[in-house]
């Protein structure tokens, strides 16, 4: 199981850097998304990856991670989503508006001389 | 009066008068309120007198940083005491001088703040009881010495003067810090007394010369010794109450200060009498030599102090008590018979209106009485017998040769350079007085000379008065302080040392005779040169430091910065994202070739067939978006969807429903924000006959494939070793025990967020909020580019080729059934938040997923019924709902307060409600529901903002506006 997600964040990764390096705004939002995901993939399985751990606790009961799921990298990663979700909407709206000042979807402002 | 009260008084008075004097308006006020202050501290001082000379040290310690060895440690011993009572003393007769001398046209009570500011960094300096604190002091000195030099701003002079003067000392001061470090580091504190009992340690470590280098680099930059003197000069553009000041007392003094505070635990080696030794001879002879051509009455004395401090430097740079002593009495001696002199110019420029020597002439008749007084005080500079400055030139006679020197060479030049040196110093004091006072009166000077005012007159009179009083009576006078001043640096092992006037005949004496007649002659013999209008020193004219400190400055600052830029710099983002991606990879490649690599020792769970197919579907999507975010762009944005799915999907795999719960609702939006941001973008068609990329773009793209491949490859195998170990429990235990126990809710991911970590969440909520409201205000102004401006097509074609004036209508009409759908549901969709809202404590949920799920039941009822039709039926307040939010999650932690707990504490207990049952009702629900308040209203900001930009009348881009403007 840990080569396949292992694999997975690789993947996203890739073409997530693959796309940052790309010459439109466009591509440079998808690709921050995709590595994203990576990344909050990798911060979730350094908890260690457990299907069918419990999740919750039952009331009056203190946990062990024997029995459940590491909380700690849960709770950072759902920072992390919310965080991400913000620098996306914000980013487009300045490349948006890049693109109204300078005419062009290129993320230097201006299109490349040849 | 207790020690720590006084010591705060004594450096706390100068920066709290600074204050009230660059407060006040009136000239009389300003200068009322130094003047006390300069008293009061001189009151203090006096004081101190009973404790330190009875061999006593004031010390005050306040705690600051103390796990870290940082106090706040005021500390006055026999020496300090000494440079405080100048620092005081001489501080009140300038401000006296200056009351008179600033002009009323100048701002007056800006300089004497600035004054009072320096007076207390100085006093700081010599106080200071811990290195650090005595390197901010020092660096404070620079600083508003650097603002009294610049005082008349007006002037280029003032501003390069101030500004070489800050560069110099304040490198100076970047230098002795990294050294203080170092002493720091041997000795193991910053203490004062803990550094001067550990002499021994600090000379024998391997460290000591670094250490050694950088603090004397500090102290001859601080004290305008070669090959740093340039700046003192420059520094004469200052008023003239400045330049008394500084340079006669206090800045120039500080580096003096430094070197012999640390004489007993540095001194004593070849290396620092080498370095310091060196430097002070080199300066002593320089300075001299120099000052005889200055035409500037100003500049003479500035080359003089140079030339004096090169004589208290090299003093201190023998290894003989007696020198050290001798270096103390000339710091006092210099002190006041400098003060005088610089005084005596000003009052000269101030009357006649030059300092030109050449112009000046004849002034012993129109203000005899000044006359009188610069002679006397020029006479101490140049050693004549009976002055003060005569007994300590005696003392360096003495020492110069008797002194154990490195080199024996070296022992032989030491009488014949200081002999060298006071035959210039009698030259140029001649110069001074005979140049300004004598020969017929002028006739072409701005101003008629006469007396100046009375009061101005009589700081110098104090000070000259001390010079003859010294002269005459060294032992009943300045004895006793001597006496404190030396046993604070030396202890209780002072060398004996006479301060008689008279020691007879002997070799000393012989060389003062010989030096005064040589400067005489040598005086006589320059006369016709000395009366040309070529000015600086011969041999030497064409070294002109200030020319190659600003061949250094333009070079470093400017050409090497430009150059360098050019070579790294880049104002391409691609560039900059390969190299932090390069960089990256580079850095993770480089700990596993320095650490080993490896898969872990746990063994691999067994692959799950679903999960491995749904990854390969995962795969192929993100690779399509990768391929597709080109020129097809709402692919790209499904695709990207469909990832996220399978992301939230794995989430649920491996126990983790909170997150999945988060990531699907935060998919739903951002497809949604992209989908509306696509409509302003270029449009991008792939021509079907179009040739392949040319070679430059094909190297380029394998080159990113490569890097791409590099780090998704680099992150694989780092997640794989990761997953192999065992993970760090530390942390999850102490929250999986807590969790109920201590925060009141089973959920503990959301436990973690609201109550463990509740300020991260406050933080994190602050930081949406902000970029809600940035994208609003940009939004607010956006122009959109020529090319987007229009209807889209696809929406000509809806409407049927007809604009309607009311949107309304089609759209709903057309989709009646999903519109429909979609009324029904928005009801329900709001109950699942609720629910999902209040049982996120305990069950998987919480604010920030139900304030998405609002969001995207309003974001429904939007795209199906369109905005006119959402906004005439639903009083949508985004900027309350976020306001309301941070108040209440603020308020919830402020009210922690009430119950005198810290910020944020929570409080829980299960309520019984009638008919729902039992609902937590923790504190924490409360800073949920602001969480939720602000995430309905951040989202529905951003979404709503983006989405009226299509409905919105635009002006498109500035540039091309005036041509569009028809159109639209």
């Amino acid at each position: 199981m840990e080569l396949v997600v292992s694999l997975a964040i690789g993947v996203l990764a890739g073409s997530g850097v693959w796309l940052l390096l790309r010459p439109r705004t466009f591509q440079l939002i998808v690709g921050l998304a995709l590595l994203s995901y990576a990344v909050n993939l990798f911060i979730f399985s350094t908890g260690g990856l457990r299907s069918g751990a419990a999740a919750i606790l039952s009331p009056g009961e203190t946990g062990t991670l024997g029995a459940y799921a590491d909380p700690l990298p849960q709770a950072l990663v759902l920072t992390a989503i919310v965080i991400g979700f913000a620098t996306t909407a914000l980013l487009l709206v300045v490349l948006l508006a890049a693109r109204g000042l300078t005419g062009t979807d290129h993320v230097d402002g201006r299109e490349r001389e040849r | 009066m207790p020690d720590s009260l006084l010591l705060m008084a004594l450096v706390g008075l100068p920066f709290i008068g600074a204050i009230v004097a660059g407060l006040l308006r009136a000239r009389d006020a300003a200068s009322g309120v130094a003047g006390a202050v300069a008293l009061a501290c001189l009151g203090l001082v006096w004081a101190a007198y009973p404790t330190v000379s009875a061999g006593g040290v004031l010390r005050a310690e306040f705690a600051w940083m103390p796990t870290l060895g940082l106090n706040l440690t005021l500390r006055l011993d026999g020496f300090a005491w000494l440079f405080a009572g100048l620092i005081s003393g001489i501080g009140a007769l300038v401000v006296l001088y200056a009351r008179y001398y600033m002009s009323s046209d100048d701002p007056v009570p800006r300089f004497f703040a600035f004054l009072l500011a320096f007076m207390g960094a100085m006093t700081g300096v010599v106080v200071s009881g811990n290195l650090v604190q005595l390197v901010f002091f020092w660096e404070l000195t620079s600083l508003f010495s650097f603002l009294l030099i610049g005082y008349w701003h007006h002037t280029a002079a003032a501003r390069d003067g101030a500004r070489m003067a800050l560069t110099v000392t304040g490198a100076g001061g970047l230098a002795l810090f990294g050294g203080v470090l170092l002493i720091g580091h041997i000795v193991g504190s910053y203490d004062l007394d803990a550094v001067l009992s550990a002499g021994d340690r600090i000379r024998e470590h391997p460290l000591y010369l670094a250490a050694l280098i950088l603090v004397v680099l500090g102290a001859l930059t601080k004290s305008a010794q070669f090959p740093f003197h340039f700046w003192l000069p420059h520094a004469m553009a200052a008023p003239t109450p400045v330049s008394a000041y500084l340079h006669s007392a206090t800045l120039v003094k500080a580096g003096v200060f430094l070197l012999a505070r640390l004489w007993p635990v540095m001194a004593g080696t070849d290396a620092w009498a080498w370095t310091v030794g060196l430097a002070g001879l080199t300066t002593l002879l320089l300075g001299a030599y120099i000052a005889i051509f200055q035409n500037d009455l100003k500049g003479l004395l500035a080359y003089s102090t140079i030339s004096h401090l090169g004589l208290i430097t090299l003093l201190l740079g023998l290894k003989s008590e007696l020198a050290l002593v001798a270096a103390v009495f000339h710091i006092i001696n210099h002190a006041a018979f400098k003060c005088s002199l610089f005084m005596a110019a000003g009052i000269i420029d101030h009357e006649t209106g030059t300092r030109d020597i050449r112009r000046l002439s004849g002034l012993n008749q129109s203000m005899p009485f000044t006359a009188r007084l610069a002679m006397v005080a020029a006479a101490a500079m140049a050693g004549v017998p009976l002055l003060n400055g005569f007994l300590s030139k005696e003392m360096f006679f003495a020492e110069a040769l008797t002194a154990d020197v490195p080199l024996s060479p070296l022992l032989n030049v030491l009488p014949v350079a200081a002999l060298l040196a006071s035959a210039f110093s009698v030259a140029y004091s001649l110069r001074f007085i005979h140049g300004a006072f004598f020969g017929p009166a002028a006739t072409d000077l701005p101003r008629t000379p006469h007396e100046p005012a009375s009061w101005m007159r009589l700081p110098v009179e104090i000070l000259v008065l001390t010079c003859i009083m010294v002269g005459l009576l060294p032992a009943a006078t300045v004895g006793p302080y001597l006496a404190i001043a030396v046993r604070g640096v030396l202890g209780a092992d002072v060398p004996y040392y006479s301060l008689a006037v008279w020691h007879g005949f002997n070799l000393p004496l012989l060389m003062s005779v010989i030096a005064l007649a040589g400067g005489v002659m040598l005086y006589m013999l320059l006369q016709q040169r000395l009366k040309g209008s070529v000015e600086g020193a011969p041999l030497i004219r064409r070294i002109d430091a200030q020319r190659i400190f600003e061949r250094v400055m333009v070079f470093v600052s400017w050409r090497l910065a430009r150059r360098l830029e050019a070579l790294l710099g880049t104002r391409r983002l691609q560039p900059q994202l390969r190299l932090i991606v390069g960089i990256a990879i580079l850095a993770g490649a480089g700990a596993v070739w320095l650490r080993g690599f490896g898969p872990g020792n746990l063994p691999s769970t067994p692959v799950d067939p679903v999960l491995a197919l749904i990854w390969m579907v995962g795969a192929a999507f993100a690779l399509g978006t990768a391929w597709q975010a080109k020129f097809h762009r709402l692919a790209a944005v499904i695709l990207l969807g469909g990832v996220g799915l399978v992301v939230c999907i794995t989430f649920v795999w491996f126990s983790a429903p909170d997150l999945a719960l988060t990531q699907l609702t935060v998919e739903v939006v951002t497809t949604v924000l992209l989908v509306l941001g696509l409509r302003w973008l270029p449009k991008r068609f792939q021509v079907a006959g179009e040739k392949g990329p040319e070679v430059l773009t094909r190297t380029r793209r394998a080159r990113d494939l490569a890097i791409a491949i590099g780090a998704g490859g680099g992150l694989a195998a780092l997640s794989y070793a990761v997953m192999t170990r065992v993970p760090p429990e530390l942390l999850a235990r102490h929250f999986l025990e807590r969790a109920y126990t201590e925060g009141g809710g089973t959920n503990v991911v959301n436990v973690i967020l609201v109550d463990f970590r509740g300020f991260d969440t406050l933080g994190e909520i602050f930081v949406v909020a902000a970029v809600a409201l940035t994208t609003y205000a940009l939004l607010r102004r956006f122009r959109p580019a020529a090319d987007s401006v229009g209807i889209p097509e696809q929406q000509r074609e809806q409407d049927g080729g007809a604009q309607h004036e009311d949107a309304v209508r089609p759209t709903a009409d057309w989709l009646l059934v999903p519109f429909t759908l979609t009324r029904l549901l928005f009801p329900v969709m709001l109950i699942v938040a609720v629910f999902l809202l209040l049982r996120g404590h305990d069950l998987p949920g919480g604010g920030f997923s139900a304030g998405m799920v609002v969001a995207i039941a309003i974001l429904l009822q939007y795209i199906i019924g369109g905005a006119a039709w959402t906004e005439s039926h639903l009083r949508l307040l985004p900027q309350i709902w976020l306001g309301a939010g941070l108040l209440v999650a603020s308020g919830t932690g402020l009210a922690a307060w009430f119950f005198g707990r810290p910020f944020l504490t929570t409080y829980f207990a299960y309520a019984e409600l009638p008919l729902i049952g039992k609902v937590p009702t923790a504190s924490a629900l409360i800073f949920d529901i602001g969480v939720f308040a602000l995430v309905v209203g951040a989202t529905l900001l951003m979404l709503v903002a983006l989405a009226h930009q299509s409905v919105r009348g635009h002006r498109s881009a500035p540039r091309r506006a005036a041509g569009r403007a028809g159109e639209a």
